[in-house]
């Protein structure tokens, strides 16, 4: 089926707008016949996954519609990218890959992104609004902004992201539309102790165990506990996107579209009822420990997503907690945030006792993107659900997801100490 | 049993819809899971990594790689476009719903290189009848065709 396109459009297509335009529009055009789309909409709003990795391919994606005078017809923030700008030495001796990587950074900047580098968009610059159209890549950022800020954006895949930003336009279906954006699966919350729901790996072990059991549908939770902060539903949605493919979910009394189940449900009957119960949150929480206890630890890893600064305060909360506040020789603890989160954490007196512990934090980019993993690293802990779901396969790592706590810890003790919650 | 019964069992031609429109042929590489292309994928060698996934371990270049629908990271078109670049990808990708994540790094792999991976999507029947290491043609109005492998020889 042909797409309804607006004048407009049809001169992007045809070039008169510029070859970059072209290319883009052609690429939005042509998405749009995928996903069954009958014409294009607006968005105001651009978040760029496709600067994050470094390969050949992408480079010459992105440098091409620079060269070719693309510019973004909207606010547009970048996701991480492949190193920390200003200290990619420490971990990068490929001087190669790194001018590689300079250079499609730039010509991202180039095109008039702005350089937040950064995988949690949502609490730093141009924060989308309720309702607003947008065109976000980056899984959990996806996740995140349709389901606790309610802006709208269907899942931008690397360099559509950056075609959405040079058009303004987008295929106009998916959750860009309310009727789209109903909850299909109840899942109901039963018999969890005050506890365990106060418990911070509570929500990334969740978020696992829904992303597994629901793929693509949009839960309706119930049960939540309201007091949720930010961070806590950035962990849940980053596992539960990385699990499955968790784009939206509703949490009742919690997220701006589910002020109650049947307004999440817009007045219709879920698909499927389920009861999670402890027993299937424990089961969950064993599947995420992926080495033994008291196995010898090579690497901590917080900041899947990026740290934010009540992070770094809960992280240095917990090293204060232990003694000696220093992890075991062999132990690496790998920090990552943006440099928005690092500015704030620069107005306080934290790096002396995060330098003192041996923490050292990178920031625009991640493990999965700068080597900072050493290569003979064998057991990793992590707070994050995405990090512990994806490491075993990118980084050839087992890897035991625990507390803040039970990561600072371990790594004082050398060892994988994970305390039961609950 | 007939030749024609015999011809039946061994080739049939199941219509699909064209995601992206291209003929390959190659042997299927089935999974019965979804998979995230980034950090399932290795661009590098072509081979699946996602050490929770069926297919891990298995090497889809050349191949017509067969999943139900992509899930997890939006990096994943880059993963697939870099693939193709390298010449690691698979001949095509056959699913039963569609995947825009992989049908974009598709696109646009067809835009910068003019070299698309076909990719297919069929019916839940059709999709589950595929089996692994079956031949699969695929042409470019999204008609899938089926081969059984020959049988191994009994030894005489």
């Amino acid at each position: 089926m042909a797409i309804a396109l607006s004048e407009n459009d049809g001169w992007m297509l045809d070039g008169r707008c510029g070859q970059a335009c072209r290319m883009a529009m052609s690429i939005v055009v042509r998405m749009a016949e995928v996903y069954g789309a009958d014409e294009l909409m607006d968005v105001s709003q651009a978040h760029i996954d496709g600067c994050a990795l470094m390969s050949d391919a992408g480079l010459e994606f992105a440098e091409k519609l620079a060269a070719a005078g693309g510019k973004v017809l909207v606010p547009t923030t970048l996701n991480m990218g492949p190193l920390d700008l200003q200290d990619w030495r420490r971990f990068i001796h490929d001087e190669e890959f790194a001018a590689k990587a300079v250079r499609q950074g730039k010509a991202y900047t180039d095109m008039g992104c702005v350089p937040t580098w950064s995988c949690a968009p949502y609490q730093g610059y141009l924060t989308p609004r309720f309702g607003q159209q947008i065109a976000w890549g980056e899984s959990n950022a996806i996740c995140y902004a349709n389901s606790v800020l309610g802006a709208r954006t269907n899942r931008y895949a690397d360099y559509l992201d950056i075609c959405a930003a040079i058009t303004a336009r987008v295929p106009k279906c998916g959750l860009h539309l309310t009727e789209n954006r109903r909850g299909q699966w109840l899942l109901r919350l039963v018999g969890f102790s005050g506890a365990l729901l106060a418990e911070e790996v509570f929500y990334p072990v969740l978020g696992h165990l829904i992303g597994t059991m629901v793929g693509e549908k949009i839960p309706v939770i119930e049960g939540m506990p309201t007091r949720a902060t930010d961070d806590q539903l950035k962990a849940f949605g980053a596992a539960a996107a990385s699990a499955g493919s968790v784009a939206l979910f509703h949490a009742v009394g919690l997220t701006p579209e589910a002020p109650t189940a049947e307004a999440a449900f817009q007045h219709c009957q879920p698909q499927r009822v389920v009861d999670i119960r402890p027993e299937d949150w424990y089961r969950a929480w064993d599947d995420l420990a992926g080495v033994e206890q008291g196995a010898r630890l090579d690497v901590v890893v917080l900041g899947c997503p990026h740290l934010s600064f009540a992070e770094f305060r809960a992280l240095v909360e917990a090293i204060r907690e232990v003694a000696p506040a220093k992890a075991a020789d062999g132990v690496d603890v790998a920090l990552l945030t943006c440099q928005q989160s690092l500015a704030l954490v620069e107005r306080t007196d934290w790096q002396a006792e995060l330098d003192a512990f041996g923490a050292r934090i990178t920031r625009d980019t991640c493990i999965f993107h700068t080597p900072m993993i050493r290569r003979d690293a064998k057991v990793l802990m992590t707070n994050s659900g995405k990090c512990a779901y994806y490491c075993p396969g990118t980084l050839g790592v087992r890897v035991a997801l625990g507390s803040v706590g039970d990561c600072v810890r371990s790594a004082v003790a050398g060892r994988v100490l994970r305390r039961r919650p609950g | 049993m007939s030749a024609t019964d015999g011809m039946t069992r061994k080739r049939r031609t199941m219509q699909g819809r064209a995601v992206v429109a291209g003929s390959a042929s190659g042997e299927a590489v089935v999974s019965a899971q979804p998979i995230s292309l980034w950090g399932g994928l290795d661009a590098k060698t072509g081979e699946v990594i996602d050490r929770r996934h069926d297919c891990s371990g298995r090497i889809v270049t050349g191949r017509v790689f067969v999943f139900p629908w992509g899930k997890g990271s939006s990096t994943g078109s880059a993963i697939l476009l870099e693939s193709i670049r390298l010449g690691t990808a698979p001949a095509a990708i056959v699913n039963c719903a569609t995947d825009p994540i992989a049908a974009l790094g598709s696109i646009i792999a067809d835009e910068l290189y003019n070299r698309p991976v076909p990719i297919v999507v069929l019916g839940e029947e059709d999709f589950r009848s595929i089996r692994d290491k079956d031949r699969l043609t695929i042409t470019p109005d999204g008609t899938v065709t089926v081969e059984k492998p020959p049988l191994r020889t009994p030894p005489s």
